[in-house]
């Protein structure tokens, strides 16, 4: 009786929250797998029903393969670098030196920025012609002449993780760090005085406190960058000849520029499978690597 | 005691404020245009301003969005019953806006006084399948600028005439060590690039779609993008060109850093002006040339028009502001970063004064007008050119596999 | 703490340098560029350091005149506020409850696990139909249905890390009260706000600045001043048509004024947030 009305309680308690989550995401994603099957456009009549043609069209389609390939260049570099620069770095601030709390506080900057910013600013600093970023490699003779860095395919992608990356490491840094702090210091010590070396004392004293918190920095940088959109939106639009157009372009531009609303529909539900199978592989990865080494 | 000062004073502001605000009783309007190229957002702010003086019941809201974002954000807007009255548009938008019925058909409310006194190269921004779809606004196309002094430098006596010409004399000038990169062109993965290669197909009299099928990995269109790779790979074209739009390559041009450029009208008096620009009084400018017994010159039809959205709740007011908009008053008078619509102000002293030259250009260059092509399918058509014409330039495929993979994405059947 | 030798410390030092310059050059540079002359910034080799400090573009982005500039961008500042405040007040107010009944009762831990899954959605995944949504009921170019939209990213975030702050309040008290005749909502608003209030505050940041931060669905969803934000407002200014980088700049920097604010400011509470949620998962 009494847990009778506990459960009601709860389920009480909880209602808003559902509630929201129906009208703003349920009824939403439904409505997308029905438009997926249809050939909507995004203003005017309702569209036919027509089975699975839009996603056979989308999965043969050159466009989607490059896109899709260029997503998961984005986000393996992008997320590989982020978690080792961030680890590194929350390693030195597990340091003693002057000025660490000062350094503390300073990664919350980048991470503070707003994304658009971001992207504007470095698009700002990648400028051809009178970009910070060519004068200051020039100035230092890394480079003897002004590069493209947005113009081309190669560099182009590489300029984008940089601001990428720039923009995110400083989150794992701190998520890291605080990891760091949670290994206590006997442990260590115990460890320095058998005489482990610094690699295996980083492998088998510390890494296991990390790769919990590291395991949800991963996953959450992994679904962050499989998504990302603004920050290529505004520094290349997808360019140059279409190298940096990822997924998230792509179902933009077919649901909104091409205002073709169905195969958007598809697109955005193969990248929600892609994401999905991501980020179940990564756990399950993880999970069976921390259980070796706990 | 003060406290009831106080509140009796703020009564009597609160009840001002909303005399006032029920005197006024505005209809508001929402306006959609592009920041810069061709009419700068202070210009349009100002004629704005003015519209609004005389029309004190009336109040316009400016939107600028960059010209990226012009077609995606009208589309948007359909949805929303009050996005926008007035939007701006592309010359190549009419068929698609036609077929989804975005914008009304003013064809009724157009006079013969209008009919008469516009050019002719001006309606065809504006009609598609017979009706009007609102006013020609911006009648503009690509000219080739060229710095005066690096050209006397270089020993050449006048500005070419053909492409070919065009080479020779940015490698003439490219030796003299005069400057680096003589060309400076807007071929960024955007609608700029289009604007540039078709003008060059204009010059080698190709086309774009025949028979509704695509037909540009062919002839004179494919010969467009050889020359477009040739200038490219033989150091003439700045290579930054790949990432540049229509505002990099005045920056280049202003700065110096280019002899010869591909631009919009809105260039020459603002590259010419001392205050912004390093080569200020030394600009000069011509229509785009042509080929060698093919065109003598060659241009893109870059106009864009003003419509009323099928959405807009004031649409009579909104034509109104639009009939202001293209007035040959408002045009004559805003007539230097953009010439008018009307045929008479050609030879009006106060349009031309100071611009003989830009006026001579266009003289032949609007003449010379090339569409693009009418398709609903257009943006995915450029879209798929855009990728083509990079891919060539940056050498992932030769012109002609390019232009094919383009036509096979271009949604064309 | 170990021991550290002579030459660990001098690399220590050269490291967190080297990482401080990485982090400031960038947005020094942007500062710069706000008040850099048109000249300085397209000369060639480029100008580091202005020779005058020009400070007129905040002016001009903050000037309140009729049809300028500046009144747009004001315009998109308070929409941005506006649509963030909204956001982060229903998605606390409806988090709260749900963080609690969730971390007191792992048998309703499943209905929280399938909201914060929803995380992995991409906002393309739901655009179509919410547009269509919005268009029906009229909220399109709306800051209430920008707001609404919103809720689908922060109300899951906010949950999941009221939640974890939750957790570790002891049950006692609860159950004290409880035993008193307290009402369910006595309970939470007289026993355990008082507690939470740390996480409550951390959330309510972390709400807020995803709410700042994002671009995509205003992008879609909005039309004109009476609803962009300033992150649409900055994306139209960068798109390559403006040729002033310096007003691009200058837009950047008050952009990104109140969120960098708030974040230094709530340092403490942002990074035991940050890592908390990082930790316990």
């Amino acid at each position: 009786m009494l847990s009778d009305r506990k459960t009601l309680h709860v389920w009480l308690l909880m209602l808003p929250l559902l509630c929201v989550m129906i009208a703003v995401i349920g009824w939403p994603l439904i409505d997308t797998i029905r438009l997926s099957f249809t050939n909507t456009r995004l203003v005017g009549s309702e569209g036919e029903f027509v089975g699975l043609h839009n996603f056979t069209k989308m999965l043969s389609s050159r466009n989607f393969q490059r896109a899709f390939s260029t997503t998961m260049q984005f986000t393996l570099i992008s997320v590989t670098l982020e978690i080792v620069i961030g680890v590194l770095v929350g390693m030195l601030l597990n340091q003693k030196f002057y000025g660490r709390t000062i350094l503390r506080g300073m990664l919350i900057l980048p991470w503070a920025l707003p994304t658009v910013v971001n992207a504007t600013l470095w698009r700002l600093i990648y400028n051809p012609e009178y970009g910070a970023f060519n004068a200051a490699l020039l100035k230092l003779g890394i480079i003897d002449q002004y590069q493209s860095w947005l113009g081309q395919p190669q560099t182009a992608m590489m300029a984008l993780i940089l601001a990428d990356l720039w923009k995110n490491f400083p989150l794992v840094a701190l998520i890291a760090l605080a990891a760091l702090q949670s290994v206590p210091n006997d442990i260590r010590a115990a460890a320095i005085s058998d005489g482990a070396n610094a690699f295996r004392r980083f492998r088998y004293v510390i890494l296991p406190y990390l790769v919990g918190p590291l395991m949800v920095a991963v996953v959450l940088r992994t679904i962050e960058a499989f998504k990302v959109f603004d920050i290529i939106w505004i520094m290349t639009r997808g360019g140059p000849a279409n190298s940096t157009r990822t997924l998230s372009i792509l179902v933009y531009q077919e649901a909104f520029a091409f205002q073709r609303a169905g195969s958007g529909a598809s697109l955005a539900l193969i990248i929600t499978l892609a994401i999905t199978v991501l980020a179940v592989i990564y756990i399950r990865i993880m999970r069976s690597w921390a259980g070796g080494t706990n | 005691m003060r406290s009831k000062i106080t509140a009796v004073s703020l009564a009597a502001t609160a009840l001002t404020f909303m005399v006032s605000g029920a005197a006024l009783a505005e209809t508001q309007l929402n306006a959609l245009f592009m920041a810069q190229a061709a009419y700068s957002e202070d210009d349009i702010r100002a004629m704005t301003t003015e519209f609004e003086k005389a029309n004190p019941d009336v109040k316009i809201n400016l939107e600028f969005v960059p010209y990226e974002g012009l077609h995606d954000k009208t589309v948007l807007s359909q949805g929303a019953g009050g996005g926008y009255d007035v939007v701006l548009y592309d010359v190549i938008w009419p068929a698609e806006y036609a077929q989804n019925s975005v914008l009304v058909d003013v064809s009724d409310k157009i006079t013969d006084e209008m009919k008469s006194g516009i050019l002719p190269g001006a309606w065809t921004t504006v009609s598609y399948d017979g009706k009007y779809y609102g006013m020609p606004w911006i009648l503009d196309t690509k000219y080739l600028f060229y710095n005066k002094e690096m050209l006397k430098k270089a020993g050449i006596e006048k500005a070419p005439t053909t492409w070919a010409e065009l080479k020779a004399d940015a490698q003439k000038i490219k030796d003299a060590g005069i400057v680096e990169y003589p060309i400076a062109w807007s071929w960024a993965q955007a609608e700029a690039a289009i604007c540039d290669y078709t003008t060059l197909v204009s010059a080698y009299g190709g086309d774009f779609i025949k028979d509704g099928k695509p037909a540009f990995a062919e002839g004179g269109a494919l010969d467009a993008l050889d020359y477009m790779v040739d200038s490219y790979k033989s150091g003439l074209t700045n290579p930054n060109s790949k990432e540049f739009l229509e505002e990099d390559v005045r920056n280049v041009f202003q700065n110096g850093d280019a002899a010869f450029a591909l631009n919009w009208t809105y260039m020459y008096n603002l590259a010419n002006d001392p205050k912004e620009s390093k080569v200020g009084g030394n600009v000069g400018v011509v229509a785009a040339p042509g080929v060698e017994g093919i065109s003598e010159e060659s241009a893109v039809n870059g106009s864009m028009g003003l419509g009323i959205t099928s959405t807009s709740e004031h649409p009579d007011e909104a034509w109104d502001y639009i009939v202001y908009m293209t007035s040959q008053k408002v045009q004559n008078d805003y007539a230097r970063l953009s010439l008018p619509i009307w045929a008479s102000s050609y030879t009006d002293p106060a349009v031309t004064e100071g611009q003989e030259e830009l006026i001579a250009a266009a003289e032949k260059g609007l003449a010379a007008m090339y569409p693009r092509p009418l398709t609903p399918h257009y943006q995915e058509m450029s879209l798929a050119l855009q990728q083509g014409i990079q891919e060539a330039l940056l050498d992932m495929s030769s012109p002609k596999d390019a232009l094919e993979a383009a036509a096979e994405n271009s949604g064309l059947e | 703490m170990e021991h550290q030798s002579r030459a660990f410390s001098i690399f220590v030092h050269a490291m967190a340098l080297l990482v401080a310059m990485v982090i400031l050059a960038p947005l020094l540079w942007l500062f710069i560029m706000s008040v850099s002359s048109n000249a300085d910034l397209s000369a060639k080799p480029l100008h580091f350091w202005p020779e005058v400090f020009d400070f007129s573009r905040y002016g001009q982005l903050l000037s309140r005149s009729n049809n300028s500039m500046g009144e747009a961008f004001v315009a998109s500042l308070f929409n941005s506020i506006k649509v963030a405040s909204m956001a982060t007040l229903i998605a606390l107010a409806i988090g709260i409850p749900a963080g609690w009944a969730a971390s007191r009762n792992p048998r309703v831990g499943w209905s929280l696990g399938a909201v914060v899954a929803t995380y992995m959605l991409p906002p393309v995944a739901l655009s179509v139909p919410l547009y269509m949504i919005l268009a029906k009921a009229g909220l399109l170019n709306t800051t209430w249905g920008l707001a609404l939209v919103y809720l689908s990213i922060l109300a899951p975030f906010s949950t999941w890390l009221l939640k974890a702050g939750f957790d570790p309040i002891p049950r006692d008290l609860e159950m004290a009260a409880a035993i008193d005749g307290a009402r369910l909502d006595q309970t939470l608003r007289i026993v355990i706000l008082p507690l939470a209030m740390p996480v409550i505050a951390t959330s309510l940041i972390f709400a807020f600045l995803l709410a700042w931060d994002e671009f995509f669905y205003a992008l879609l969803f909005t039309s004109n001043q009476q609803a962009k934000t300033l992150t649409v407002a900055i994306a139209d200014l960068a798109g390559g048509r403006v040729s002033d980088y310096g007003l691009i700049a200058t837009a950047g920097v008050l952009a990104a004024l109140p969120p960098v604010f708030v974040g230094v400011l709530m340092q403490r509470a942002l990074i035991s947030g940050l890592t908390n949620g990082g930790v316990k998962g």
